[in-house]
């Protein structure tokens, strides 16, 4: 049996608008962050997996360029949204191999100010119609054959809960959104405080029915890093750390398998599903155990379906689930009290490990203002849409 | 006039519809050129003519797209007896008013422009069947 793996040291840089700090100042803070957290240096780090998706190849490197050339393998990774949650995964992987007893995951994004996520700006048209690309059409098929927008594809994939169970329509995700928001208000690191009414998310900019602007996972800048180490380790440390660590309890990444119809719409549920089942089964617990849930709210419309997947709810419940306030930071299973992706923000390749961070903050009992009292389970779950599902169970040290 | 299909998998002429890719071992069906069967690993292929009318599954009306890409449009997916296939809902005003979960619709023809050459495109979406 593979030793457990822990939580040394965590940290996230702010997330928001970082005018005057790039890639590797970002990486940098949140990487010597962990490490400081942790009590260790950079000497002590057997393995790097990192993730960036918009500045270019290699920023495993770059990285270290700026926090230690040590000699260390690099893992750069790339799984869309989930690219986070995989660097933590490579990171644990690495350890329950016996290859190294400590290492880190770093995740960073610059996307402030970003426009809209999706396909590529249609081209003039003119000469004459070429067939191209696996479905050998002449023009380009975004906004013609559906939609490649993100908020689009969610908005879908929540509509499409909604037509199969009921009891979910506009009003309903805006609460959700409501919710968040109203979450962020006692997070100092998320990029957007404000609470809003319901009348002010559902009147907002319609950006794809049912998901308005607030009802959108914001574009920011941030980072985060996590250090992590053997169980093995972890005892020859000082008894502070120990008291700190957390416990990762479970650690499991999916890729969609293939269901009916998810070639046409990506189907976010099965693997989110699988990755959930396996998580509490390496775990030993059940959704009924868990204090606080972090979960992919890319847009208001992907929550709602993850109450379901993640089996917080009966099948299909999810909507009544919602009404009953379970998931409000007072609820039965308070879930993004972070303010989720919407609030705090979604720099794509931090996400991962920025939720694992906020999980972990409660379950050390540093979560000031927002703390959840006395939690001592938590779930961290991220999608990348194409699709990758990484899901952590984390769970407070005993000692 | 000439007129060639948006997709492959488009068919045009006086009943215009759908072409899947079938898998000969299971039965999947997909509508891009293939080189195996993301359900079985199968190797074959047949062609399976896609019913021209459908419920409407799920929906959005995107109102924020890529530069070029006309708004407001509603992109959805259509239950057509039993195979997914994803579309535009047309010839009804995008809103939820007249756009809602579980209507029933049909193939039909679209255009998408003309060429220096004078061939049309022709795409395709779902209108409501009253
Ligand atoms: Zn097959």
């Amino acid at each position: 049996m593979a030793e457990n793996v822990w939580i040394l040291g965590i940290s996230m840089t702010r997330f928001g608008k970082h005018k005057d700090k790039d890639t590797l100042d970002l990486g940098s803070e949140a990487a010597i962050g962990a490490m400081r957290d942790a009590g260790v240096g950079i000497g002590d780090i057997g393995v790097l997996a990192a993730g960036n998706l918009i500045g270019g190849n290699g920023f495993g490197q770059l990285l270290q360029k700026q926090i230690g050339q040590t000699g260390i393998p690099v893992y750069n990774v790339a799984n869309a949204c989930a690219t986070g949650a995989t660097a933590l995964r490579v990171v644990v992987m690495a350890i329950k191999s016996g290859e190294v007893d400590t290492g880190m995951a770093v995740g960073v994004e610059k996307l402030s100010g970003a426009g809209l996520l999706t396909g590529n700006a249609r081209q003039a048209e003119g000469g004459h119609w070429v067939r191209d690309g696996r479905y050998g059409a002449v023009a380009p098929l975004d906004g013609r054959v559906g939609t490649e927008t993100m908020p689009g594809v969610f908005a879908q994939i929540g509509m499409e809960y909604a037509h199969k169970y009921g009891g979910a329509d506009f009003e309903l995700f805006a609460r959700i959104s409501e919710k968040n928001h109203a979450h962020s208000t006692l997070n100092p690191m998320a990029a957007h405080r404000k609470r809003f009414t319901l009348d002010e998310i559902m009147n907002d900019v319609m950006i794809a029915y049912p998901n308005t602007r607030p009802m959108c996972s914001a574009n920011v800048d941030g980072a985060a890093a996590a250090v992590l180490v053997s169980e093995t380790k972890l005892r020859t440390l000082s008894l502070e750390q120990q008291r700190r660590a957390v416990k990762i309890s479970a650690s499991v990444l999916t890729s969609d398998p293939w269901t009916d119809g998810c070639q046409v719409l990506p189907d976010i549920n099965t693997l989110t599903r699988r990755a959930a089942a396996t998580a509490y089964e390496q775990a030993g617990i059940g959704p009924a155990d868990l204090d606080l849930v972090e979960l992919h709210d890319c847009f208001a419309t992907a929550e709602l379906v993850h109450y379901d997947n993640l089996g917080l709810c009966e099948p299909g419940g999810a909507a009544d689930f919602f009404n009953s306030g379970a998931t409000w930071r007072d609820g039965s299973t308070p879930v993004n009290v972070s303010g989720g992706l919407q609030s705090k923000g979604h720099p794509v390749s931090a996400t991962g490990i920025a939720n694992v961070w906020e999980v972990a903050t409660h379950l050390r009992g540093e979560a000031g203002d927002r703390q959840i009292e006395g939690a001592r389970v938590g779930l961290a779950h991220v999608i990348g849409l194409g699709s990758a599902c990484g899901v952590h169970v984390l769970e407070r040290s005993a000692a | 006039m000439e007129r060639v299909p948006l997709v492959d998998y488009l068919v045009l002429g006086d009943e215009p519809h759908l072409v899947a890719a079938e898998c000969t071992d299971c039965g999947a069906r997909y509508f891009d050129r293939r080189s195996a069967c993301a359900r079985c690993g199968g190797l074959e292929f047949g062609s399976a003519d896609v019913p021209t009318e459908g419920v409407l599954t799920t929906f959005t009306i995107v109102q924020f797209a890529a530069e070029g890409v006309e708004v407001p449009f509603v992109a959805g997916v259509v239950d057509c007896d039993g195979t997914s296939v994803k579309g535009n809902v047309v010839n009804t005003p995008p809103d939820p008013e007249h756009v809602t979960l579980g209507m029933r619709v049909r193939l039909t023809t679209v255009p998408v422009g003309t060429d220096a050459d004078g061939v049309e495109a022709v795409g395709y979406g779902f209108e409501p069947i009253d």
